[in-house]
């Protein structure tokens, strides 16, 4: 059965018809878990990359580590190449300010940054491991199935570092590769975590 | 006819009802081809940059140079339908880089593309690589286009593979100084072309 109002056709055949606006930002996946080494999309456990969509957006939700002082990475992998060991140059740097008051900070963060590494990208650093401490923080990634550009990424973010600071950090750069990727991971450099994942398409 | 559900109505007079559906509406998707400019005029080819939104988001994807010098990936504003893209801007810029063989790591504020009241268009990439990989890539927030009171705010963000293999995050800012309305905007890589990419403009309700 189809709904027709007003002579324009809304649903039918199983369908929102294309004329009716449905969004242009899909919530693919959400991963939760609370006391796992990777949060990974992949396919498996969670959607991996596709064709389907030119730009990805990860929301990280009160990820929290089991380890204090840890930092919080991510890697990507394709279909060939399944280790998350991709080739990455970037560039990061941060705003901090601690509950003391008395220091604050605005600055490149060298020790944070990759050039032409295939480690892990931190995008929080030391982050804090007593209850109510966490980050979050928000990854948009450019095409990753391209087969012809290296695939650019975006992030920016917010922690309660171990000493009791507020950090933002700013993360880009671009995985030096033609080939597809297909799948991504995220984890601590030490101890397992506790977290909220949501994974969005944009057409 | 209509469609209610326990005293809601869902459909009515042939569109969704107000509040249902979801918030961000993709409006235009333009592909550039040896292009010398992509425009997204109000009223023309669908376009839709008026009061129907008070917020629109330009997402630009494998912005590609013809011209592998590292020209600046830019934009500009038109009050008049795209007659002309000359609208005053003052604007801040900073960006960090990296090379790949690590000898510069850097963070700071970029005099050279910040702009202070002047009309020609704002840089948001800068020095993109043109060679086969090589590409831009990056979000504009414009905040009510059609306001006929207000001063335009703008906020990008930018990611590209420089020329000499540095990858740069280029953060500018800043306000359209007009009460008119703005109802276009062009995009364009200076005198090349732009060989590759795709542009999606979506409002925002």
């Amino acid at each position: 059965m189809g709904v027709i109002s007003n002579g324009t056709t809304l649903l039918d055949a199983g369908a929102i018809d294309s004329g009716v606006p449905t969004g242009a930002m899909v919530l693919i996946d959400t991963v939760t878990v609370t006391n796992a080494g990777n949060i990974t999309f992949d396919g498996s456990l969670a959607t991996g990359f596709s064709s389907a969509y030119k730009e990805y957006i990860f929301k990280l939700i009160d990820i929290h580590p089991a380890a204090t002082g840890a930092d919080y990475t991510f890697q990507v992998g394709t279909s060939s190449d399944t280790d998350f060991d991709q080739t990455i140059t970037s560039t990061h740097f941060r705003a901090f300010h601690n509950e003391a008051g008395n220091t604050t900070s605005l600055a490149y963060s060298a020790s944070h940054d990759l050039a032409q590494s295939t480690s892990a990208q931190i995008l929080f650093n030391g982050v804090g491991a007593e209850n109510d401490e966490s980050c979050v923080g928000t990854l948009h990634i450019f095409d990753p199935t391209s087969t012809t550009f290296v695939k650019h990424f975006i992030f920016s973010g917010t922690q309660y570092q171990q000493s009791d600071y507020a950090i933002a950090h700013h993360v880009a750069g671009y995985f030096n590769t033609t080939t597809a990727l297909d799948r991504i991971t995220f984890f601590f450099s030490s101890g397992n975590q506790a977290g909220t994942i949501k994974m969005y398409g944009i057409k | 006819m209509g469609l209610i559900s326990n005293g809601t109505t869902i459909f009515d007079a042939g569109s969704m009802a107000a509040g249902l559906g979801a918030s961000m509406t993709l409006i235009k998707k333009l592909t550039a081809s040896s292009s010398a400019t992509l425009s997204f005029v109000h009223g023309s080819s669908g376009v839709v940059l008026d009061s129907t939104y008070k917020e629109y988001v330009f997402i630009c994807k494998n912005m590609e140079p013809s011209n592998t010098g590292g020209p600046d990936f830019t934009f500009n504003m038109s009050i008049d339908t795209g007659s002309n893209y000359n609208v005053a801007k003052t604007t801040t810029q900073f960006n960090a880089r990296h090379s790949e063989d690590d000898g510069t790591a850097a963070l700071g504020y970029i005099a050279n593309n910040d702009l202070a009241n002047g009309t020609g268009f704002q840089i948001i990439a800068d020095g993109v690589g043109g060679a086969g990989d090589e590409c831009a890539d990056g979000i504009i927030h414009l905040y009510n286009p059609s306001s006929t009171t207000f001063v335009k705010h703008f906020t990008a963000n930018f990611v590209n593979y420089r020329v000499n293999d540095n990858a740069y995050n280029v953060f500018t800012s800043g306000y359209a100084n007009t009460t008119s309305a703005v109802d276009a905007v062009q995009f364009k890589f200076g005198a090349n072309n732009i060989d590759a990419g795709t542009i999606c403009l979506y409002g925002i309700a």
